[in-house]
């Protein structure tokens, strides 16, 4: 059972679990937080995507909203693709307002990969600036040039009530190659972000190499953990989702399985056993099969 | 140079409907290069213009001149005799052509049969690739001289992220990651230790988001 919230977790150095939900493509939120319930006690934080995959849904702010009045600690993910440097500021306010604390700060996938391609791209700020900005906030001043007035700031506007937000971000330990990703990892550290969510891990040693890196900059790691449907499903990953290759062995391994949720839980369950002695957590993703993480987490023995 | 690729003639047609006299006017400079709008894209596209005309069972004379830039007023007026007569120019120049035509002649109507698509340069024989995209302030000193705005998907300053796998971009496999090249050219030169420093967040005012830009030298103003 779970008692503490997200923040408090990791700064008590428990193993903190985290799983991601998605909005729905409406206004229908009775699936989102039946998931959520069967959560209940069991996960730290509940991380909620924003137009994952540029496909349109409802806001993650809302979402976030929603779930924080039934008792959970969400997690906040913000992405630079659709808004700019005054709508990102505005909303990281509207959430501590709202109460939410959690935020990890996302690229956000190209609107090419999603279900509006014809999209203006914004990217105004990128994420590492995104970081920044957060930091700036949380010293009660905002990413503004110049006063209302017209005078120029150097250091931006104070503001009337600044933000307490607990930043975070993610990193890509099976990216290949390596290196590029590891000086964004000590930029976004420098930026101000606190923790890591990472996507899938499925390397070990890979993901024991980019530990070392983490541990020397005392930064707090929650590996990705993913769980698919089917050998199809891991082909679509792999296809379809930027940064994520899931790779042949496993899809090998729920290829000729009878029943091939069953094998992608107890492989889940399995790599959450792994990762337990490498990390402070796991960040589990189930695309749309998030019924399914208590089952998981049971596999892992949590 | 600026690259630019021809409209579907499916496209120009419905365009000349109601014109009876037609110009179509070449551009030797750019367009020539990225072969899109010079002389001999202009003979074909007046050609396919007369074969349309006339399977349509309508009279329209179709004409055709290139001239060495339509981008500056000086080589526009050189066509001041030669619309005469004319009631619709088609400009095979690039966006800037059509509307210097338009600004010269203000009581003619004007076209475009060109799709005006990017500042950039022939990386081979009959490809042209991106490099630039005008914005106001370059920072290529700091990113090895590889520009991040043209060549990364999502213009990052600090990048790459985290789609950039095996050096392509995660929009497509057969793009390369600007980030990664940039990467790539930092580290040959000795110099990865740029990557340190976290670039600012870019004044786009400079840019296209400040309104229609101009550049004023006051010493050579008349
Ligand atoms: S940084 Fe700006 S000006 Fe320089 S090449 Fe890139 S787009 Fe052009
Ligand atoms: S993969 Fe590379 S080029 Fe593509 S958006 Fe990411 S950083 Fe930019």
């Amino acid at each position: 059972m779970v008692g503490l919230g997200f923040q408090q977790a990791l700064e008590q150095n428990q193993f903190v679990i985290t799983v991601e939900l998605a909005p729905p493509k409406g206004t229908d939120v009775s699936r989102m937080l039946a998931c959520a319930e069967r959560l209940k006690g069991r996960v730290h934080g509940i991380n909620v995507t924003d137009n994952q995959s540029a496909v349109m849904r409802l806001g993650s702010l809302a979402a976030c909203h929603l779930l924080k009045e039934r008792g959970f600690d969400p997690i906040y993910q913000i992405t630079c693709r659709d808004r700019n440097r005054l709508a990102l500021e505005s909303d990281l306010l509207s959430a501590a307002v709202l109460g939410i604390r959690n935020v990890l700060v996302l690229t956000g996938d190209h609107p090419t990969a999603g279900d509006h391609p014809e999209a203006k791209a914004v990217y105004d700020l990128d994420s590492t600036q995104l970081l920044q900005v957060i930091t700036r906030l949380n010293q009660g001043r905002d990413l503004s040039s110049r006063s209302s007035g017209g005078k120029p700031l150097v250091n931006g506007a104070t503001l009337a009530g600044g933000t307490n937000l607990f930043a975070g971000a993610v990193v890509n330990p099976e990216a290949n190659p390596l290196e590029p990703q590891i000086w964004r990892f000590f930029q976004k550290v420098a930026a101000g972000a606190r923790f890591f969510q990472t996507q899938a891990v499925y390397d070990l040693e890979r993901f024991d190499q980019f530990m070392g890196y983490a541990r020397e900059l005392g930064a707090k790691i929650l590996a990705g953990v993913l769980l698919v449907r089917s050998a199809a499903a891991a082909r679509y990953v792999n296809e379809h989702v930027p940064g994520v290759v899931v790779p042949e062995r496993v899809v090998k391994e729920l290829e000729p399985s009878a029943n091939p949720l069953e094998a992608g839980i107890r492989m889940a369950g399995q790599q959450i056993r792994h990762l337990r002695e490498r990390c402070d957590g796991v960040h589990i993703m189930a695309i749309g099969l998030e019924e399914h993480i208590p089952a998981v987490l049971d596999e892992a023995g949590i | 140079m600026i690259v630019a690729e021809q409209k579907d003639i499916a496209e120009i047609i419905p365009m000349t409907e109601g014109y009876q006299n037609i110009l179509v006017i070449g551009c030797d400079t750019c367009v020539t290069v990225c072969l899109a709008g010079g002389a001999k894209e202009v003979a074909i596209l007046a050609c396919s213009l007369r074969l349309a005309a006339r399977a349509r069972g309508k009279k329209v004379q179709v004409d055709e001149i290139s001239i060495e830039r339509q981008c500056e007023k000086e080589f526009v007026d050189s066509l001041q005799s030669t619309v005469r007569g004319h009631d619709l120019l088609i400009s095979m120049g690039c966006g800037i052509g059509v509307q210097t035509i338009a600004e010269q002649f203000p009581n003619l109507a004007v076209v475009p049969a060109l799709n005006t698509k990017l500042l950039g340069l022939p990386e081979r024989q009959g490809v042209w690739v991106e490099r630039c995209q005008a914005c106001g302030q370059c920072i290529l000193d700091k990113t090895g001289g590889i520009c991040p705005i043209s060549r990364c998907s999502k213009s990052l300053l600090n990048g790459p992220c985290g789609g950039s796998q095996n050096g392509k971009c995660e929009i497509n496999k057969e793009i390369d990651c600007g980030w990664h090249l940039i990467y790539e050219r930092l580290k040959s030169l000795g110099r990865l230790g740029c990557l340190e420093e976290i670039m600012p967040a870019k004044d786009w005012s400079r840019s296209r988001n400040g309104g229609p830009r101009k550049v004023i030298r006051e010493d050579m103003c008349l």
